[in-house]
């Protein structure tokens, strides 16, 4: 039986043109790049120094509170400099620059593909395993992982989600770790179960990848306490609290954390890197990113070290074609639009995505001829024109009663508008200004 | 037909003289009692209701003068020295007497100056390009070019100047008020001291990256190198994070700093044309008379 | 590589959906409905929807080029459907000077004097039709007889029949009589305005805006679901005062103005929930008037009346927000 959340949603073209790739390694670039900001929370601080000698894995920015998390070599080298470089925010962030020579590791990673199934480790000792490792969240949103994995107290976690859903459309890397490292995912999810101390997991997969939910199911036809959930594709349904929605019914309330209604979400990227950390000792340095574009000769999906140049995938797929207009880090519907080709791949980096000069443009706005199809497809409920109205006028406490923060910029609204209006920029405008407002508000008190 | 007028005649009536003392009545029952002052002041402000002097309105700057009963943190920029003259009498108080001030940008990177490195496809405002990302250019400081500031302007002192792709200030209608200096995301305005015949010296950059990053990204940034901070000889001029300051109470318009800018990102406006030097006279440039290149 | 890379705020993608594509499938929606009209009342159909087709078209060009000093969008669509709409309104012998006078309240008064395209509180082409049928009562209720009636019905509309047959004191069964068939209601073999008597055409349209997804099912079955309800409790409370309520879902413009009218996107709700208000609204002042009031018809009148509520109904009908904390 297929389920889905109710509200809202829409249904871009999905144009999965790298889903038959099997998963490459990319060869290591001359130079990488690794930002020190790569997780939600505090920037990591930097603990090497120009001319330092680092390997594979090398602690070289160190956590800087609870919200943050390490960042890692993610080759061996020498770090020629500390630099602010252009990452895919779109603004310049400190980082770690290494020029790579060999390719060293630290002692103690298994760099081997066996699969190790058991451990002695206990859930603290397991944690404390991910927050070393430097693990966040792999779907994009980047929130360090450690932090999921500890609940507030008083709050308790009934069931782990593994988030295999992947609707954005383009992307394929979550598709293909499935099928290829689906016995690992299996291992880490047991992992986080233990961590968490909950004997439910369900692997949320979109229907659009049959591949996918068989390889998977067959994975946990010996495992009672893990099942695969087939859901009907729907964009956002790779959204925390429509996933949620999606498999158990339960609605996160406003405002609130997935934990509030006992679910923990976490990408099957981020599964898989939590058995690496754990059973292999293995930091988080590289990540799965496909390559895609309809101009692209080889859609590919790469294993890539972090803090490598995008413009290194991009040879790898065939190079740049002609008639690119535009370049995302991430996918069409919430990806960012970089400024050039050499920003570095970072641990959100889910894809890069070469869209074609007739599609780079948006097309021309036109008034709001008020037919309501952005209040249908809020999969949040909101009313879109609204806060976008509101947000030109500057009304940002009647924004902050319509709940503008609420948003979960899926950007459902701007895609269905048939008046082609920037609904999401300026509702996220609205957000980040009464966001700002209510910090302000909260200090103040 | 003579008795149906007679009855609205009479009906009418009788409803007008109820209404009217019902009115009367509750207009003495619940009459507040204001200070009359609030009314005189309202009407000797300029009543643009810009905002400019941090209350919402004429009216509610106006009962905060009441209130407050003196005026020293009082100011309305709009109406200036003249303006706080008058509410001072009002209220027999000692206006306190400020400089008068002007806006200026504190960016000089025109379309010539500073290379486009992407461009922009997004809503047309500068507040929503800021927090997406740095801007078309490879200044993270500088202005977007979409005309936040001239939107707020109440008093149509800012024109985008299609040409630069940067607003412009209009000295005579600028009025202090200070929206857009809240408005621009960048924050690139600046009240400064309005000085004899408008003239203005100020660094026209905000780019506080290092000399090199920032000089690459616009010709006409300023590069942090402290030549001008060394010239002055009235102590005007601060460094911060790669960046010249020219305090307005302090500047004498001497323009020495400006010599001494290598990027020109010290703008020197209103100035007669410099003298040429004598030296540069004697020798006859083949470009003629027109082409006085200096510094 | 010198070429810009273009940056813009997510999402990259745009769905294929459009102004034009909405407007233009109205048009095609109401092609049916157009081609049963030129069958029954002959080419003078054809004539008089050009006019007013030109005549919006015209005006709006105009206004926005010379008034407003836009950049003029009339090929947006919007001034075509509300052409279009206009002459399904109107007798299909209405002289050509009061179509392009209605064309012109339709557009200058009930769409660019609000601001334009999505400004209008009103359906544009409603406001042009009440205010002809307003003004011009005889010229606007002077049906041309239809062509293919064999038994020699007089020009008048079924309503207009049934409200006279009730004003002389005829009974139901007497006034009966007189009326076309309930087959040739559906098929549309009676008179009345250019667009409005074919209810199979309009059922046809309506079906294809659905799968089209231009409109939603709750505006029109709100609409006839409330006139079929509530003129059944009438009919069976009396049916020697009232008719039966199929006869009231295919007389009048009950068809064009629940599928065609009442789902103008711009002067109705925005949420599912509020466009069923509407439609239920609309339903019950049409009811009344047809029933109770001074004109046979009143479906114009009750859409109207629900534009002026719609931005009522779209401030306290909200969309059921997700996780929302009671």
């Amino acid at each position: 039986m297929l389920k889905t959340f109710k509200m809202g949603g829409v249904h871009p073209a999905e144009n999965k043109l790298s889903a038959g790739k099997a998963i490459e390694k990319l060869p290591l670039p001359k130079t990488v790049s690794i930002p020190v900001a790569q997780h939600i929370g505090a920037p990591a601080t930097v603990v090497v120094k120009r001319g330092d000698e680092v390997k594979v894995g090398t602690v070289i920015a160190q956590s800087s509170g609870f919200v943050s998390t390490n960042i890692h070599s993610s080759v061996s080298g020498k770090v020629k400099k500390i630099d602010d470089v252009m990452d895919s925010s779109g603004y310049k962030k400190k980082a770690v620059i290494i020029e790579v020579e060999g390719d060293e590791w630290e002692q103690g990673i298994d760099t081997s593909d066996n699969l190790i199934k058991e451990t002695h480790l206990d859930a603290k000792e397991i944690n404390a395993k991910v927050l070393a490792a430097g693990i966040v969240g792999l779907g994009g949103a980047t929130f360090p992982t450690h932090v999921k994995l500890s609940p507030p107290p008083g709050m308790t976690a009934e069931v782990l989600l593994i988030n295999g859903v992947e609707c954005e459309p383009y992307l394929t890397s979550d598709h293909r770790l499935m099928l290829e490292k689906g016995a690992e995912i299996i291992v880490g999810t047991k992992l986080l179960m233990k961590t968490l101390g909950v004997n439910k997991a369900v692997i949320g997969i979109e229907n659009n990848k049959p591949d996918a939910i068989t390889r998977m199911q067959e994975f946990t036809a010996n495992e009672p306490e893990i099942s695969v959930q087939p859901l009907k594709v729907k964009y956002p349904q790779g959204g925390e609290k429509q996933l949620i929605k999606a498999v158990t019914g339960k609605e996160v309330p406003s405002g609130a954390l997935p934990i509030a209604v006992g679910a923990v979400v976490n990408n099957v990227g981020t599964a898989f890197a939590v058995y690496e950390a754990v059973m292999k000792n293995k930091p988080l340095v590289e990540r799965v990113v496909t390559v895609t574009g309809k101009s692209v000769k080889e859609p590919s999906n790469l294993m890539v070290r972090i803090g490598t140049p995008v413009t290194d995938l991009v040879e790898a797929a065939g190079g740049m074609p002609e008639d690119t207009g535009k370049v995302i880090s991430g996918g069409p519907m919430m990806g960012r639009a970089v400024t050039t080709l050499e920003v570095p791949v970072t641990k959100g980096t889910s894809g890069i995505l070469l869209i074609r000069d007739d599609e780079a443009k948006r097309n021309e706005v036109e008034p709001c001829i008020r037919c309501g199809k952005c209040v249908n497809v809020c999969p949040m409920g909101l009313e879109p024109y609204l806060l976008m109205t509101m947000s030109e006028k500057k009304l940002w406490e009647r924004s902050e009663d319509r709940h503008v923060m609420d948003c979960i910029e899926c950007g459902s609204c701007s895609f269905t508008c048939p008046s082609n209006r920037p609904l999401l920029d300026y509702i996220r405008l609205g957000k980040g200004t009464v966001g700002k407002l209510i910090r302000a508000r909260k200090s103040q008190n | 037909m003579s008795i149906t007028l007679i009855y609205t005649v009479v009906v009418l009536s009788a409803i007008g003289i109820i209404a009217a003392i019902i009115l009367y009545y509750v207009s003495q029952k619940f009459m507040v009692h204001e200070d009359p002052r609030i009314d005189q002041i309202e009407e000797a402000l300029p009543s643009a209701n810009c905002g400019g002097c941090g209350y919402a309105g004429c009216r509610a700057f106006a009962e905060a003068c009441v209130e407050e009963n003196e005026l020293s943190s009082l100011f309305c920029p709009v109406g200036g020295n003249e303006c706080m003259n008058e509410v001072a009498n009002i209220l027999g108080l000692e206006a306190v007497q400020k400089a008068p001030k002007v806006a200026v940008l504190r960016c000089n990177g025109t379309c010539d100056h500073r290379p486009k490195t992407n461009q922009f496809d997004g809503a047309k405002s500068c507040s929503a390009a800021s927090s997406l990302y740095s801007g078309e250019t490879a200044c993270a400081f500088g202005c977007l070019g979409y005309g936040d500031c001239v939107d707020v302007c109440d008093f149509d002192a800012l024109h985008m100047n299609p040409e630069t792709g940067l607003p412009e200030v209009d000295d005579e209608k600028c009025t202090a008020c200070g929206a857009c200096v809240d408005a621009c995301p960048k924050d690139l305005f600046e009240l400064r001291k309005k000085m004899p015949k408008d003239r203005k010296i100020y660094v026209a950059c905000r780019n506080e990256d290092k000399g090199a990053a920032a000089k690459k990204a616009c010709d006409v940034a300023c590069i942090g190198c402290s030549k001008c901070f060394k010239e002055c000889p009235f102590d005007a001029i601060t460094m911060e994070n790669n960046l010249a300051f020219i305090d307005s109470d302090k500047c004498k318009l001497c323009r020495k700093c400006v010599t001494v800018c290598p990027t020109n990102s010290i703008i020197e406006v209103n100035f007669p044309p410099r003298k040429i030097k004598p030296e540069q006279v004697a020798e006859p440039t083949s470009a003629g008379p027109d082409s006085t290149d200096k510094a | 590589m010198n070429k810009l890379l273009t940056v813009s705020p997510s999402p990259h993608v745009q769905g294929d959906e459009s102004i034009r594509k909405i407007m233009y499938g109205v048009v095609l929606a109401m092609l049916p409905a157009f081609a049963m009209s030129v069958m029954f009342f002959g080419w003078n159909s054809v004539k008089v929807t050009l006019i007013a087709i030109a005549a919006s078209v015209f005006f709006e060009y105009v206004i926005q080029k010379y008034i407003m000093k836009v950049k003029p969008t009339v090929d947006d669509g919007s001034a075509i459907v509300t052409g279009i709409l206009l002459a399904f309104n109107v007798p299909v012998g209405l002289p050509v000077w009061l179509i392009v006078l209605g064309a012109l309240v339709a557009i200058g008064v009930g769409k660019m004097s609000f601001g334009g395209l999505g400004q209008n509180p009103f359906n544009p082409a409603l406001v042009g039709r009440v205010f002809l049928l307003i003004s011009f009562p005889v010229q606007m209720t002077t049906w041309t007889a239809n062509k293919v009636v064999a038994d020699g019905f007089s020009g008048a509309t079924p309503l207009g029949l049934l409200k006279e047959g009730l004003k002389n004191g005829e009974t139901i069964p007497q006034i009966t009589s007189q009326l076309p068939s309930h087959f040739d209601l559906f098929w549309g073999n009676m008179s009345g305005s250019l667009g409005e008597i074919s209810a199979v055409a309009l059922l046809l349209g309506g079906v294809y805006m659905l799968w089209k997804k231009i409109i939603s099912w709750h505006t029109p079955v709100a609409v006839l679901g409330t006139i079929f309800i509530f003129e059944g409790i009438l009919w069976l409370a009396n049916p020697d005062r009232f008719m039966d309520p199929m006869f009231h879902l295919f007389t009048g413009g009950a068809m064009l103005g629940a599928i065609f009218m009442a789902t103008d996107m711009v002067s109705s709700p925005m949420t599912h929930v509020g466009q069923l208000i509407f439609g239920v609204g609309i339903g019950i002042i049409t009811v009344l008037i047809r029933n109770f009031g001074a004109y046979p018809e009143g479906i114009s009148f009750a859409i109207l009346i629900m534009n002026a509520f719609t931005p009522l109904i779209n401030a306290y009908v909200k969309p059921t927000r997700f996780g929302r904390v009671a």
